[in-house]
């Protein structure tokens, strides 16, 4: 199915860029910050942009997006505000955001009352990193009706079957995390012979994430990969930073930082 | 209830509670798990092992003792008897499971073994079968839990295994199993997760109480052989659930009543995830869950820290909406003073956890008719030894 998604990842892909796609966590370190961190990602050539929905418990997160989450929901973040910061993203940035966030809030929300939301705000796509397949088709059967793209992960534990599966369902872009692991804690080894591996089985473009963080190993990844996604490295760049300046300054640089290395790899496949 | 895109059928499903909300990267050794899992049950080799650890290791079968002196203190035409969980060895029910599920990874070829602690009695029962079959162990146990349990977190330490204390979050419980699920994502090649609960994606809860199911057996012909006839009622705590599951899953086709304790705290709050929360998604199923308006988990809050968790097993959920269970609050005051009156009257000092049992087992027969002779079992899931630093400290 052809959503504003798969036309953004499609277009990238035709147009022989490889996505570098940042994920933020929404209000963090508040909204205000958030706004112009995902302005500086605009302005590094940033087309796609994860929204982060911070969560209580996230459970397939390391230590930088536990701690973003949580000060995210001490200053009041919430789903409805994420989709609202999304929003903003698409209108005055034009940025695609894609949300990623926990199935709980997603339920608590409403789910159709939730898709609905996303399709109003330009939100393109939502990743849900506690829904895998067997649970996934509620989900996506009522996001798709709303024009909005249940984005898949995939990990290396995820054998052929499975991959084959995934491939039938997904739309958009396949998420490739890219060891077994949690977020930030480094890139898995071989990503060549892995992102191999599910191409045989899926068409749609992969992007890898967990663990991309510098340049260095966003360069390594993309020669495999239609899109590398940087999380933990930002939040603690934002962690790091003593102010709100000091941490769009710090997202940014590095941002550009990335996007130029990125665009000068040369890929074989894909 | 069920929100029309959640899936109300396939396995592990209890009523449309439970499922599989994990991260990928899990899935497949979860199918690896009910794989082994279900090999087991069709080996008879399987059972045999168990059985012989569960006799000559634990000391089963567990005694179903009749408690006369409480019965006097509290209702003397009521039959009252304890089933003696306590006297497991490790002090608590949760060496049913452990030894199962180390059975099972060891079959599965793992060689190191992670855990979720709170009251560190199934930190111990993990440790203790670690040791026993050599692998390695690590326990994720919250700060708060490191501080009064001390006693399990030495006892883990001198059977080898790696206490890991976690400071995210409560601290407690709830962030323990986050933290190992973290782990086990991290190194799920050679790691098996032994959960401690009826909690946790599926096949976890089927398996947990499968696991637990032994006690329910047990209980049912000891109190026909003592009384020749069923219970008019059960009464177990619930946390996640499993020693509940364990001892109603020998009655659920009986016409027996059964009753779960919630921890019904302090102003300081609560842990009654099934009396005063609403289904959501936590560590892996669908069940109810302590959670605020946003779907953003609340905190628990129990003396008992084998009760200090927001959510519950998703069996417990289904038997609460079919009500085939009746779940009730009891709090920390409550299960103290039961703790004390027990220890006193018995002999016996039951676990903070189990005291909410006997406590609700005695409010309940104080506002019954004096005339009736009800026969209840009460299920003593461990022992309080562990409690006793705290318990010294609210004890007059």
């Amino acid at each position: 199915m052809s959503t504003l998604l798969t036309r953004t990842v499609n277009g990238l892909r035709d147009a022989g860029r490889t996505a570098v796609v940042p994920f933020l966590t929404a209000g963090y370190p508040d909204l205000q910050t958030s706004r112009r961190l995902l302005a500086a990602a605009a302005a590094a050539g940033c087309r796609l942009v994860e929204i982060g929905v911070p969560f209580s418990d996230p459970v397939a997160d390391g230590p930088a997006i536990q701690l973003a989450s949580r000060r995210a929901l001490d200053a009041g973040m919430t789903l409805a505000g994420a989709v609202d910061l999304a929003g903003h993203a698409a209108r005055e940035l034009g940025l695609v955001p894609v949300l990623m966030g926990y199935l709980n809030p997603v339920l608590a929300y409403g789910p159709e009352r939730f898709g609905a939301a996303c399709a109003g705000a330009g939100v393109a796509g939502v990743i849900v990193p506690d829904l895998p397949l067997e649970e996934a088709a509620g989900l996506r059967a009522l996001l798709l009706e709303h024009g909005v793209s249940l984005v898949d992960l995939v990990a290396p534990t995820t054998g052929p079957g499975r991959l084959a599966a995934y491939g039938r369902a997904a739309t958009g872009f396949l998420y490739l995390v890219s060891t077994t692991g949690v977020t930030g804690a480094g890139v898995g080894q071989d990503i060549a012979g892995y992102a191999a591996r599910v191409r045989t089985h899926c068409a749609l473009p992969l992007y890898v994430g967990f663990g991309i963080g510098d340049a260095a190993s966003a360069v390594r990844v993309a020669a495999d990969a239609d899109g590398v996604i940087i999380g933990s490295a930002l939040q603690r760049l934002v962690a790091g930073a003593a102010t709100p300046d000091a941490a769009v300054a710090a997202v940014g640089g590095f941002l550009q930082e990335v996007t130029a290395a990125v665009a000068g790899v040369h890929r074989d496949s894909g | 209830m069920n929100p029309s895109i959640l899936r109300t059928d396939g396995p592990g499903r209890f009523g449309g509670y439970g499922g599989q909300f994990v991260p990928e990267t899990l899935v497949p050794c979860l199918q690896e798990l009910d794989e082994a899992r279900l090999a087991a049950a069709a080996d008879p080799s399987f059972a045999a092992e168990l059985a012989l650890l569960s006799a000559d290791y634990a000391g089963r079968p567990t005694p179903l003792y009749r408690a006369r002196r409480l019965e006097q203190a509290w209702a003397p035409r009521a039959r009252l008897y304890l089933k003696r969980e306590d006297l497991n060895h490790t002090g608590s029910h949760k060496i049913n499971n452990c030894l199962g599920q180390i059975l099972l990874a060891v079959r599965m070829g793992k060689t190191r073994i992670v855990a979720e602690t709170g009251a560190g009695q199934h930190g111990v029962a993990t440790a203790t079968v670690c040791a026993l079959a050599g692998l390695e162990c690590v326990v994720y146990m919250g700060q708060v839990d490191v501080a009064r349990q001390a006693p399990n977190v030495a006892r883990m330490r001198l059977l080898g295994a790696q206490v890991v204390t976690v400071t995210a979050g409560s601290a407690t419980l709830k962030d323990a199993t986050s933290e190992a699920i973290r782990d086990w994502v991290t190194n799920v090649k050679g790691t098996h997760y032994i959960i401690g609960s009826t909690v946790g994606p599926h096949p976890y809860p089927t398996l947990v109480r499968d696991f637990q199911a032994v006690i329910g057996r047990e209980a049912r012909a000891q109190i026909l052989a003592k009384e020749g006839r069923l219970p008019d009622r059960v009464i177990a705590c619930v946390g996640g659930g499993s020693n509940a599951l364990g001892i109603f899953s020998g009655f659920l086709d009986d016409p027996v009543g059964l009753f779960g304790v919630e921890a019904a705290g302090s102003g300081l709050g609560h842990s009654q995830a099934l009396g005063r929360g609403r289904p959501g998604v936590l560590h892996g199923s669908y069940s109810y869950l302590m959670q605020d308006d946003e779907g953003q988990v609340i905190p628990a809050h129990s003396v008992a820290a084998g009760l200090d968790y927001p959510g519950v097993g998703p069996e417990h959920s289904h038997l609460k909406d079919s009500a085939r269970a009746d779940y009730r609050g009891v709090d920390d005051a409550a299960a103290l003073a039961a703790c004390a009156e027990v220890s006193r009257l018995e002999g016996i000092i039951p676990a903070l956890e189990s005291s909410h049992a006997l406590a609700f087992c005695k409010e309940q027969l104080a506002k019954e008719d004096p005339h009736a002779a009800p026969l209840v079992i009460v299920n003593l899931s461990g022992r309080g030894d562990k409690d006793l630093a705290g318990l010294t400290e609210a004890t007059p």
